[in-house]
């Protein structure tokens, strides 16, 4: 991944109804050639903005580019670019797996129909098979096959692995690094997918964006972020809750915890210890930040 | 071919298991030199990992003088880092887990062990380089 940002949105922003912003101020650039992973609470503002970076929801204010220019998806050369799959990857249900890739290609200037077919015939899924009478991961599998055969520079899946058990979610995320790692150089794929499942995401995604009450609250390469955070753990201090860089803190009797971001408060006593962090732990501080702080100390 | 595995609980980041899985294996005679490691993609589908982290690893091996990628033919292990015999290997094995017994025996919590040999092995290399 490098060069150009593939998307850029700034300050962009969604209300509904006269009020409820469900988005505000989003400024973000999403690097080329990588997995993104989208987290957030319910009504963070994940389906929203995966729905304005793909031109089905118009922004309130703000705006979108891809490779630099304003979304055409009222246009053909805009819409072959980009590939959506819907929460609950809804297929039409009559229809049989053949019908659904010749609807794909009929309607897809360049479908890849041989590539598609091999896809499936590669996980076991025959053509005469009516969509309806297939597992919720195979029917997942044949919207990412139909979406992925689109050749698009840009998927996008909004909750894709929610509603599949475990190994219906490794077989789908396996189709899909696999679409990655084979997009050529100057054709490559770019991945939006969001998800509570942050353990999967730490494999799959090497970008993450964290949107809190409609916000970006976090954003970047995940080993940078990573980076970023430590995790201390040292006698018991209250004063440094509302310290610079504390982004989450717990006490014991004699200890506190504390994630911080650095440059922060590294090393306030020898007696502090600093530990790496992990995605989960980092996610979900961030998430928990606004309700944790009125309460602690 | 060699086979990468991903411990997800070890808290280290996937390129680095896979960089050190790479230095191990070469350490133990695993990996030879002139052995070819699965290509990115093979070990992205294989282990359902981002395809870049992958490719992370391979730079940092790279990097490392552990591999080298050879124009469109795959990513080949170049150094055979002093290759332990086998019977040494063994023979040190066992007097290390004597003395981790005794350790234990002598009441130390394994994060004691881990600072005492840190401790050590940083005074050696110290003492040594001197």
């Amino acid at each position: 991944m490098s060069g150009e940002p593939i998307l850029c949105c700034s300050g962009l922003g969604k209300r509904y109804g006269r009020r409820t912003w469900a988005l505000r101020d989003c400024d973000l650039e999403l690097p080329r050639g990588g997995i993104v992973g989208l987290v957030g609470a319910n009504g963070a503002g994940k389906s929203t903005l995966l729905h304005l970076a793909i031109g089905l929801l118009r922004p309130t204010e703000g705006s979108v580019r891809m490779f630099g220019e304003p979304l055409r998806v009222d246009q053909a050369d805009g819409l072959a670019r980009i590939g959506f799959v819907a929460q609950d990857h809804p297929l039409y249900r009559r229809f049989t797996v053949a019908d659904l890739l010749h609807f794909g290609r009929s309607t897809n200037r360049r479908f890849d129909l041989a590539g598609a077919r091999d896809r499936l015939d590669g996980i076991g899924i025959t053509l005469e098979r009516r969509a309806s009478t297939l597992s919720g991961g195979q029917q997942a599998q044949i919207a990412l096959t139909l979406a992925l055969a689109k050749r698009p520079r840009l998927l996008v899946l909004d909750e894709p692995v929610a509603s599949l058990d475990p190994l219906a979610r490794r077989d789908f995320l396996r189709t899909l690094v696999d679409a990655v790692a084979g997009s050529v150089a100057g054709d490559d794929l770019t991945v939006v997918l969001s998800s509570h499942v942050v353990a999967e995401l730490e494999r799959v995604c090497d970008h993450l964006v964290l949107l809190d009450e409609g916000r970006v609250r976090l954003a970047g390469a995940i080993d940078d972020l990573l980076a970023e955070h430590r995790v201390l753990v040292g006698p018991r201090a209250d004063d440094l809750d509302t310290m610079d860089g504390v982004i989450a803190a717990s006490h014991g009797q004699r200890h506190s915890n504390m994630l911080v971001r650095l440059p922060g408060p590294t090393s306030p006593h020898p007696r502090w210890e600093s530990h790496p962090v992990g995605l989960e732990e980092l996610v979900l501080a961030y998430l928990g930040e606004g309700r944790n702080r009125p309460c602690s100390g | 071919m060699f086979v990468f595995r991903l411990d997800p609980s070890s808290g280290v980041p996937t390129y680095l298991q896979l960089v050190d899985q790479v230095r191990r294996a070469t350490l133990l005679g695993y990996l030879r030199e002139g052995d070819r490691l699965p290509t990115v993609r093979e070990v992205a589908a294989a282990l359902v990992v981002n395809p870049n982290t992958v490719a992370k690893a391979y730079r940092e091996l790279d990097h490392a003088g552990l591999a080298s990628a050879r124009g469109g033919q795959g990513t080949f292990v170049t150094g055979s880092i002093g290759e332990v015999p086998t019977a040494t290997y063994a023979q040190l094995s066992r007097r290390l887990r004597e003395w981790l017994r005794a350790a234990r025996d002598a009441g130390l919590a394994p994060e004691q062990v881990h600072a005492l040999v840190t401790a050590t092995l940083d005074d050696e290399l110290r003492t040594g380089a001197a």
